[in-house]
């Protein structure tokens, strides 16, 4: 049963993985990233890596997502100034 | 054209270097050496019950204290690179008023969760690091919901310098109290599996948490559109 | 647990596959994540022993058998420094991707040909 579970979960990361560095559209992009790290948590909760889970989940799926999206705004907003 | 073959051919070579690992790999059956002393000795000597936290605050606190001087140095780049540019303050679209009342009813709680995180840290899983950053995401919220409110600049740099100075300060004093730099036994342990238990371990992952959300609202400071 | 080390190599390829091949700086920097994620996944990966919980000493083990009944702890302990300073480092990077585009208004890498020769 777990391992049909981590075949899943791997195969689901490795589409997400492949789709953010193909799509076109750079949100999409960076929203599937966040699901590489999101599910990787799920990952090492089967690990026995209860810390490293919250961490990346925290980390990984959140903080890093928000920057990534930040960084883009700003860069359509000096777009934009000219 | 050149280039793309260069590129398959590294990609080639990462693939033929990386099978051996794969193929060969073994997982492990029992502890390696170093992990059986932490396991062993570890609940008499730091009297933390989880011992990931034992291991990051006091085995290896030095490699913990150059992690935080790492995360420091990467968030005065970031201010470096972002210093204010010009003023021009653009009026901005306000937030929605779900988006508002749900900031007034959720940021209390979760920076409460996030200082309860890091104040069980050496019982529950969790620590400072994850604490820091609850506490980053919930002052997140408060800059999505209040976009034309600034932060309290004063208050995030004095918690962000006190905190890594009473880091450093209370290592030190491990050195003349007890056995060495970071050492926790400068307070009791206490009993072992309550709050205040492990000596220093819950103030020092306390500091850890609050110098980890202050660098992190930094960096998000920082890169905010204004 | 082989197919969770697999995993982790698999991200890494596809992250230095990104790294080499895409023309925009965000997706670079979006490789480079997702190589960080496969070398943490492969560490823990290597801690695991298999049929074992957490390294946490609460009730639900026995304190005198801890070494036959946990994992081991030393793989979690970096990879947890290693996720904190991970986000530090792509925030420094996206912020030189801000500052790139300001200064030549292009998301391409090729435009910033100035070191090359």
């Amino acid at each position: 049963m777990e391992f049909v579970l981590i075949v899943i979960i791997s195969i689901i990361i490795i589409l997400a993985a492949i789709f953010a560095i193909l799509t076109k559209n750079l949100v999409s992009a960076i929203i599937s990233a966040g699901v590489v790290s999101l599910l990787a948590s799920i990952i090492y909760l089967m690990l026995s890596a209860p810390d490293v889970a919250m961490t990346e989940a925290a980390i990984g799926s959140g903080l890093t997502t928000v920057v990534f999206l930040y960084a883009l705004n700003k860069i359509r907003k000096s777009g934009e100034d000219g | 054209m050149g280039k793309r073959i260069l590129i398959w051919i590294i990609l080639a070579l990462f693939i033929y270097i990386s099978l051996p690992f794969i193929s060969d790999f073994i997982p492990s059956h029992e502890l390696s050496y170093v992990s059986q002393k932490y396991v062993t000795d570890g609940p008499k000597e730091v009297g933390a019950q989880n011992l990931v936290t034992a291991i990051i605050v006091t085995y290896r606190g030095l490699d913990t204290l150059g992690e935080v001087v790492v995360l420091f140095i990467a968030t005065a780049g970031i201010g470096f690179l972002l210093s204010r540019s010009r003023g021009k303050k653009k009026k901005r679209r306000e937030s929605s008023i779900i988006l508002q009342t749900g900031t007034k009813i959720l940021f209390p709680l979760i920076i409460m969760f996030g200082i309860y995180v890091f104040i069980n840290g050496h019982l529950t899983p969790g620590g400072g690091f994850q604490g820091g950053v609850v506490i980053a995401s919930g002052i997140l919220i408060l800059l999505l919901a209040l976009p034309d409110n600034p932060l309290h600049e004063f208050l995030l740099s004095f918690t962000e310098s006190i905190s890594g100075f009473a880091y450093v300060l209370i290592g030190a004093l491990g050195l003349v109290v007890a056995a060495g730099f970071l050492d926790n036994k400068i307070l009791p342990l206490g009993k072992f599996g309550q709050l205040f238990s492990a000596g220093a371990i819950p103030i020092i992952y306390s500091l850890i948490g609050l110098k980890v959300g202050a660098e992190l609202v930094n960096i998000l400071k920082h890169l905010k559109n204004d | 647990m082989k197919i969770i080390t697999g995993l982790g190599f698999i991200l890494i390829f596809i992250g230095i596959w990104a790294m080499l091949t895409r023309k925009n700086m965000i997706k670079i920097v979006i490789g480079f994540s997702l190589i960080d994620t496969g070398i943490h996944i492969i560490m823990v990966s290597i801690g695991y022993i298999k049929g074992r919980t957490a390294p946490i000493l609460n009730s639900a083990v026995d304190k005198a058998r801890a070494l036959t009944e946990v994992v081991d702890p030393v793989p979690s302990v970096l990879v947890l420094t290693a996720i904190v300073i991970g986000l530090a480092v792509t925030a420094l990077l996206l912020v030189y991707v801000v500052k790139l585009y300001k200064y030549k208004k292009s998301m391409n890498i090729d435009d910033y040909g100035e070191l090359k020769w």
